[in-house]
């Protein structure tokens, strides 16, 4: 996995509640058995005029011009500021697979939901959950100030505004560790393959209809 | 001390190390696998040299690309390219692993959460997982059950196990009775209207209290189903007599002396009296009315003698937005009663609804009469191919097909639409199905969801009725 340990860059921000992974990539691309290539399908519905297809050249596409990725003052931007249960719905990665194709290495909301929220973390994004005034007091400073930038800094676990404000905020102890070293959780856990061992013949003595 | 929720007791059985931190390595029982999540999973194994931890504890079926027409050709009924490699891909990854698929054309396929339970696969006191997030349907049988992204397939394939942290308990909490026309659907949707679909954001939930004491153990499925469309990715019902008799003499279902030792065990799969749960929701039986969602999220839902709610009236402005965006989507105004909203495609199945109660329930809605002139398009999808040879034995599909259904092979079909079987833009579906986001049954679709009782009426009627007054 890709490290994360900081970032300063633009913020593009999504002001939609409850903003679903049907909405991030639509089903049609979850054909792929590959995990590259979705970004230019991150919420395609939102951003294009026609239907997306999978495997098709999406360059020459209409798009909506209205779409806030679409707009050229948020073009760059490596940070999405969203509103609350971000990314509900379905289980599949390719959200996040997306969204860090298309170049987010960080997402800022008041919640998100759980699986996605797991995910994100495993493919080298950062989630951050601040309060909801925090969030919308982002909100109203992106639109606001056209190249609103925000530095990012996961080790010292802080956010940095524009005009030096610091806002803090939690991270996993686990979760951090790997982000910022790029590891490998499969890796991680088969340093424990013995005392798995040990629990499976535990379980197949007591619990022999398992097996 | 307290004592322990079902969920609690899961969860420490089934710890193999914690960290101070409370991140726990939990090991894994069974994990399903479809063809849609798994591709990349077995990709990363291939890339590390890994194999699968234990082969037998994985079971794989395809369904999400499948066909629901014509299969007669095998897998060459996919005319989708794209699809068609997928569903092939999963016969490759399963057969290099070892791994037991139901593939197509074998009578055992079908939606994985329908073929788990159906297989005796899915057993109280379990840990189970599976790519797709209503792997809750599992929790209706006492199995900790939950979604999982790929790269925890892979990480399950290779180590048997997944990281961790311990999730909330919340108790959702049903006494009384319910009226009769409401189905278990409409006591999740109902559930889903009071919390949002937020509201069980980092919580397992505990369906207890009398309404699912009677509630068959397929009914049971249908709630702990949509238990992540409330946030939560587990949704548990506590062991009883039918949870047992459910099980047994399932293929995969223990036998003989393992049977008489498993039930043994699972009978202490409740929640103690004096549990303390983090959050308590309590809802009367009586006061769920037959449910019908109006929006685009599972929480935008009334009872069918509601009308639309009115953006300017709601208070908080992201809510407001939300309604707005979802009108203009729906293409419906603030104010219309629900009973107005036209129907002109009706699907029946997903792994919400296509089990055989399901369709039975339709079908005692639908015998001896006709689908209305405008609804273009009705589908019944059953779960699996048991399900459907269940259904054809009872003489269930003729009744589909008299009164003017399509009666289909199985799979996910139209709930999400990845394969051939869309929902086209513009048009209004009653759907059996999970979710009504945004292009989910198709690009510009509008689904409702609703029971199979209340999608048979409004296929009948060509319009949203309450089911009570057709029955």
């Amino acid at each position: 996995m890709e490290k994360f340990t900081r970032l300063t860059a633009i913020v593009a921000p999504l002001d939609r509640a409850n903003v679903d992974t049907d909405a991030i990539i639509p089903k049609q691309f979850l054909k792929s058995i590959k995990r590259s290539g979705f970004g230019p399908n991150l919420f395609d519905e939102w951003r294009y005029e026609d239907v997306g297809q999978p495997d098709a050249d999406n360059s020459g596409r209409p798009l909506r011009k209205d779409f806030v990725l679409n707009l050229p003052r948020y073009q760059g931007a490596k940070i999405l500021l969203a509103r609350e249960n971000f990314g509900c719905g379905s289980s599949r990665e390719h959200a996040p697979w997306a969204l860090k194709d298309f170049g987010f290495d960080v997402i800022i909301a008041p919640s998100f939901a759980d699986i996605f929220f797991n995910n994100s973390f495993k493919n080298g994004i950062l989630p951050i959950v601040l309060d909801d005034k925090t969030v919308d007091n982002l909100f109203q400073e992106t639109f606001a100030h056209e190249g609103y930038q925000l530095e990012i800094n996961l080790a010292e676990q802080h956010i940095i505004k524009p005009d030096g404000e610091v806002i803090a905020f939690e991270v996993d102890r686990f979760r951090k560790h790997c982000l910022l070293n790029g590891l490998d959780d499969i890796g991680l856990t088969l340093q424990h393959a013995e005392q798995i061992q040990a629990f499976e013949a535990n379980r197949k003595a007591t619990k022999p209809w398992l097996y | 001390m307290a004592g322990k929720t079902l969920y609690d007791k899961l969860w420490d059985d089934h710890v193999v190390r914690q960290e101070e931190d409370g991140t726990a390595l939990i090991y894994i029982d069974r994990q399903l696998l479809h063809e849609v999540t798994s591709p990349q999973a077995f990709e990363g194994l291939r890339l590390a040299k890994r194999k699968p931890w234990r082969v037998e504890a994985n079971l794989a079926t395809c369904d999400h690309n499948v066909p629901t027409t014509d299969l007669k050709n095998g897998i060459d009924s996919i005319a989708d390219p794209v699809s068609k490699i997928q569903v092939q891909t999963l016969g490759m990854n399963t057969k290099q692993f070892g791994i037991t698929e139901f593939g197509m054309g074998d009578p055992r396929q079908g939606i994985v959460h329908v073929v788990g339970p159906e297989e005796g696969i899915t057993l109280p006191g379990t840990t189970l997982v599976c790519g797709d997030s209503h792997t809750a349907t599992h929790g209706a049988l006492a199995s900790l059950a939950h979604g999982i992204g790929t790269s925890e397939v892979e990480h399950v394939l290779a180590t048997q196990c997944l990281i961790q942290k311990k999730m909330k308990n919340m108790l959702v909490k049903v006494e009384g009775k319910l009226r009769p026309g409401v189905t278990p659907k409409d006591v999740i949707l109902a559930i889903i209207g009071k919390i949002g679909t937020a509201g069980g954001n980092g919580y397992a939930i505990e369906f207890g209290g009398q309404v699912f004491r009677d509630m068959s153990v397929e009914g049971r499925m249908t709630v702990c189903n949509m238990a992540i469309e409330g946030g939560a990715r587990v949704g548990l019902v506590a062991v009883d007599e039918k949870t047992i008799e459910y099980v047994k003499g399932r293929p995969y279902a223990p036998k003989g002396e393992h049977w008489e030792l498993a039930v043994e065990a699972w009978k202490s799969l409740v929640s103690d009296e004096d549990a303390v749960f983090d959050r308590v929701v309590e809802i009367q039986g009586e006061d769920i009315l037959p449910q019908v969602s109006w929006g685009t999220s599972p929480e935008m839902v009334l009872d069918v003698n509601g009308h639309i709610p009115d953006p300017d009236k709601e208070a908080d402005p992201v809510k407001a937005t939300s309604i707005r965006n979802a009108l203009k989507y729906m293409g419906l105004a603030a104010g219309t009663p629900i009973k107005e909203i036209p129907v002109e495609y009706v699907f029946i199945g997903s792994c919400t609804n296509s089990r055989i109660e399901d369709l039975r329930a339709a079908a005692s809605v639908l015998k001896g009469k006709k689908v209305a002139d405008k609804v273009e398009l009705a589908i019944a999808v059953p779960g699996s191919g048991l399900v459907k040879q269940q259904a054809e034995a009872e003489g269930l599909d003729k009744v589909f097909i008299e009164a003017g259904f399509e009666w289909r092979n199985p799979g996910c079909s139209m709930c999400l639409a990845m394969n051939a079987d869309r929902l086209p833009a513009g048009k209004h579906c009653a759907s059996t199905s999970n979710r009504n986001f945004e292009g989910r049954q198709g690009a510009g679709g509008r689904t409702h969801l609703v029971s199979p009782e209340m999608a048979a009426a409004a296929a009948v009627a060509g319009h949203f009725v309450d089911v009570r007054d057709v029955l």
